[in-house]
């Protein structure tokens, strides 16, 4: 597409529409922020914000229906992500059971350094068991950089209980979703 | 007020103008300080913003509706920022050339204020001028001291001894010198008309005669008037024009341009070094208006209700400064607003603005007005 660049006028030549055309937007926008009060601003720590789901907050580990750790500790996180955020203390052949009973093992320890995760999403991505989250939450604060490594604890505690079993029912779907893309060239 | 009599009156002279001194300088550094407030808030408004609101004094903010007033309306936080600056780090980059980049930020500052020297700022208060230096030349010592701004910023861009400074320093010599051309071009019409270079004479002959940048306004309507409309509106629009341009405001800030240049010829400066530029960048802000107003707008006198006469009273001599800082402080709103409604100029074309459109006109409207002063002042 070839864009036909217009002459200017002699009068647009001389920046006059520009501007009054940049006075009346300014005017318009000043006034009506004076007199109506209604500015964008959200006044944050007082206000509360809003998260538009979809959002990739801190992620946090998620309990079954009946309270039991999700985690299976395969290490599938650990390893995909990006700036290694994530370290995995696996229970070995002597720790101990998993807390559910469809499960072999969970881990003993689960460390998610929030200075370094970089909230990409990838360990919700590749969790076989949908054990990990990435919530709403998104004002970490600590006053110590260890204060900021969040472990298993913390994490299931901040995570909290994941509503039914769904293992598996969202990549199906997702799976089929797939399948009936119509992929037309 | 008898010891003050019983002085020799050179020593008057000097008490006068040392007390004139400090009575503008002070008000002067608060109004900077809060004409930055200002630019934020007016910024803030034109962007759909509320702006700074958040710093709250222990002792007045818990005054019930007052308090939460100022802190609503940011008024502690040119006070807050001024802290900020001198406890900040102080860096010295270790590859900047470091006597220049010691001395740049105070040759930027110091000739802003210098300027104002000059100004008169109201008409008589008791029996003293209202202008700290009443010169002859006045008008030629503020280019004079104009020009020397330009100095600093150059040294500033060239001690920073790292390239986005260097352009910045570059471009705002290049910019600085042409536009300064333009704009004393622009005010030889007045000198025209008025016929004295004395800040002060040009006030008087505005209040009988009409404001230079309007003169029916306030100056009756005779043929010469009218004829000297359309001299004074464009030498008016050329010195606005070039004083935006002489104190790198948008939009003519190359020497800044953040997004081009991180922030120009500032980039290595912190704390308050960098605060000194920041101040002097507001108090030529200051300088331009105040000439603007003196040179174009009448200075301290409205042509109604009898403002055009010096004070016969303290009242009316404060008064007279009222209106001054009235129109004063029109002139930054409205720099402050022309930063968020134009682009800013590409290097070129502001060369070719200054030189090829600028000073053609201003020369054209010298001999206009000198043709309009020969036909009618027969
Ligand atoms: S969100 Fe990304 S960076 Fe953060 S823990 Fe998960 S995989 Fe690592
Ligand atoms: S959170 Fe998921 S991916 Fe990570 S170890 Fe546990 S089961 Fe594996």
């Amino acid at each position: 597409m070839i864009v036909k660049r217009n002459e200017l006028t002699w009068f647009e030549r001389l920046y006059l529409p520009a501007l009054i055309g940049g006075l009346k937007v300014t005017t318009r926008h000043f006034l009506n922020t004076l007199t109506t009060k209604t500015p964008v601003t959200q006044q944050y720590p007082e206000e509360p914000t809003r998260v538009l789901p979809g959002y990739r907050g801190a992620p946090y580990l998620v309990r079954d229906q009946d309270g039991a750790t999700k985690c299976v500790s395969c290490q599938l996180c650990e390893f995909v992500c990006p700036p290694k955020a994530i370290r995995i203390t696996p229970p070995g052949p002597t720790g101990k059971p998993a807390d559910r009973t469809n499960a072999e093992k969970m881990p003993e320890e689960f460390e998610i350094n929030m200075l370094r995760c970089i909230f990409c999403g990838l360990c919700q991505e590749v969790c076989p068991e949908e054990a990990i989250f990435l919530k709403s939450d998104f004002s970490l604060t600590g006053l110590a950089r260890n204060e900021m490594i969040y472990d298993k604890e913390k994490l299931l505690a901040l995570g909290g209980t994941h509503s039914g079993i769904q293992k598996w029912k969202q990549k199906l779907e997702e799976a089929k979703e797939q399948e009936i893309f119509p992929v037309k060239v | 007020m008898a010891w003050l009599d019983s002085l020799s009156p050179q020593t008057q002279f000097v008490f006068f103008t040392l007390l004139k001194i400090a009575c503008v300088l002070g008000p002067l550094l608060t109004l900077v300080a809060y004409a930055v407030l200002a630019e934020r808030k007016v910024s803030a408004l034109i962007q759909d913003r509320v702006g700074p609101n958040r710093v709250n004094l222990p002792l007045i903010g818990s005054i019930p509706v007052l308090g939460p007033f100022l802190t609503k309306l940011g008024f502690w936080h040119p006070l807050v920022d001024g802290v900020k600056s001198f406890i900040k780090e102080d860096f010295t980059p270790a590859h900047v050339r470091k006597i220049y980049f010691w001395l740049a930020p105070a040759i930027s500052l110091v000739p802003a204020f210098l300027v104002v020297a000059v100004i008169p700022f109201g008409s008589t208060l008791g029996a003293q001028k209202m202008v700290i230096a009443d010169l002859n030349v006045g008008i030629l010592y503020t280019f004079g001291i104009v020009s020397l701004g330009v100095y600093g910023i150059v040294l500033a861009g060239y001690a920073a001894n790292s390239k986005f400074p260097f352009l910045g320093g570059i471009r705002a010599s290049a910019q600085m010198i042409s536009y300064e051309i333009a704009m004393g071009m622009s005010v030889i019409p007045v000198f025209l008309v008025v016929g004295d270079l004395n800040l002060g004479k040009i006030i008087e002959h505005q209040a009988q005669n009409g404001w230079n940048a309007f003169p029916v306004f306030g100056g009756g309507f005779g043929l010469q008037q009218w004829l000297l409309v359309p001299c004074g509106v464009v030498s008016f629009v050329i010195f606005f024009i070039s004083a935006l341009a002489e104190t790198n405001r948008l939009p003519f800030d190359m020497a800044e341009s953040e997004s081009e240049l991180v922030s120009g010829y500032h980039t290595e400066y912190s704390s308050m070094k960098f605060g000194m530029f920041f101040i002097g960048e507001y108090a030529n802000m200051f300088a331009g208006a105040a000439m603007m107003t003196t040179l174009f707008l009448g200075g301290w006198t409205l042509p109604f209700l009898g403002l055009d006469q010096p004070a016969d009273s303290i009242l009316m001599g404060l008064v007279h400064i009222g209106i001054f800082m009235g129109k004063m402080l029109g002139f930054m709103f409205i720099f402050m607003w022309l930063r968020w409604m134009l682009p800013r100029f590409r290097y070129d074309q502001l060369m070719d603005l200054g030189w090829r459109r600028m000073i053609p006109l201003a020369l054209a409207n010298i001999i206009l007005t000198a043709a309009v002063l020969a036909l009618t002042n027969r």
